[in-house]
């Protein structure tokens, strides 16, 4: 009898992650709300604890996949894979208004070119310096450094495995907690305090999750203008990390 | 509908994909290059010229917000099903590249800002803020 029970949830795989996702969201949620007092995201412990179970997973079942490996969970890797999770990703840019990224100006450009330079070229050469010298390994760390996303979208698009896609969630992930404890502290030493500066902030940091956390931390109000020019970083990390990114590492470490 | 604004999404997404393609044979590598990144890109651009013709109404705007707003879970989802365990022998690359690409990034963020002020002064009279703003952030 058990076993028919049990085949209710693993032949409706899909809507069993459906269902598990958003109750972990709402342990989440309330761990955010009544352990950190709203200082880190639920959506931030959510992944971060999405890891911790993939690695459970793993290792009861000595699979690749996480929790996915779990017959009752193997919905989650329909739900999480490349084709979902960029679907959703592109649906993120609605939130984009032009008119409003024109305010940015030109610093909001020269802003969202270096914030992404940067956490590329330093994921880069920490991960080589820990002994990554695949191109493949090099370029979806150092895009990880950039985003949560970014990293995943630039790894599958390059063929990286499922290690190194964790990985550099793992590295995405403490840069995007990170962002949110440190916005409110830094906030005024960096005149983090109107529109114009909020547009940098978010090309700069590029996190969404981090700068939307950091931001409602600081002045709630600062919250669309940096989220915008986040979710703008998001889409040409994704163009630049497996197409330019990617070449120009290959060219450095040849392969 | 809000069949229209999913249709919109996938034809983004699709599109995106078809370019990536095209320019991952033409510099070729067997990778898709950038295409989620140049959907983006096009669904921005679609978004604003429909709503300027407006061709955009509420229900098939919904059609987008429901996919955009399922992006957290499904990320989650995401880190559920990824080689963990296979991760964590490289653990400490996350924490120091993470860290160190945060610590980076802050100090640049007041470099970026004054450049624009000082060359490219952006006016912005719909939010003012003064001492009062800082105050009721406080308090929440």
């Amino acid at each position: 009898m058990n076993e028919r029970l049990l085949e209710v949830f693993t032949s409706n795989g899909l809507i069993t992650a459906f269902a598990a996702v958003g109750l972990l969201m709402l342990v989440c949620n309330l761990i955010s709300k009544h352990l950190t007092a709203g200082r880190i995201h639920g959506s931030a412990i959510a992944i971060a604890a999405g890891l911790v179970l993939s690695y459970i997973g793993g290792v009861s079942t000595g699979g690749e996949d996480g929790l996915a490996d779990i017959a009752l969970f193997s919905g989650l890797g329909l739900m999480g894979g490349s084709m979902l999770r960029d679907f959703a990703i592109v649906a993120t840019a609605f939130g984009v208004d032009v008119r409003e990224l024109k305010k940015a100006g030109m610093n909001g450009v020269i802003a969202l070119f270096v914030g992404l330079l940067v956490p590329f070229t330093l994921g880069a050469i920490v991960a080589y310096l820990f002994g990554y010298t695949d191109p493949v390994a090099v370029t979806t760390i150092g895009a990880g450094a950039a985003t949560y996303i970014v990293g995943p979208v630039t790894g599958t698009a390059i063929g990286a495995g499922s290690d190194l896609i964790a990985l550099s969630i793992a590295i995405g992930l403490v840069k995007s907690i990170s962002v949110m404890i440190v916005t409110p502290i830094v906030a005024r030493s960096i005149s983090l305090n109107n529109p114009s500066a909020a547009l940098v902030f978010g090309g700069m940091m590029g996190t969404t999750s981090g700068v939307a956390g950091g931001l409602a931390a600081t002045d709630a109000r600062l919250v669309p203008y940096g989220a915008m020019t986040a979710t703008f970083y998001t889409g040409l990390g994704c163009l630049l990390g497996p197409s330019l990114f990617y070449l120009v590492v290959r060219a450095l470490l040849g392969g | 509908m809000v069949i229209y604004g999913v249709a919109l999404l996938a034809a983004c997404m699709l599109v995106g994909n078809l370019i990536g393609e095209l320019i991952g044979m033409a510099i070729g590598v067997t990778s898709n290059v950038g295409g989620v990144g140049l959907a983006m890109l096009l669904l921005v651009f679609m978004v604003y010229r429909l709503q300027q013709a407006g061709c955009l109404d509420m229900s098939s705007r919904r059609g987008v917000e429901f996919w955009s707003s399922l992006y957290i879970p499904i990320v989650v989802a995401m880190a559920a099903s990824q080689n963990v365990v296979g991760a964590v022998t490289g653990g400490p690359v996350a924490l120091v590249g993470g860290l160190l690409v945060v610590a980076v990034s802050f100090a640049l963020v007041p470099v970026i800002a004054n450049l624009g002020n000082g060359k490219y002064a952006v006016p912005l009279d719909d939010l003012e803020h003064d001492d009062q703003d800082d105050a009721e952030a406080r308090h929440e």
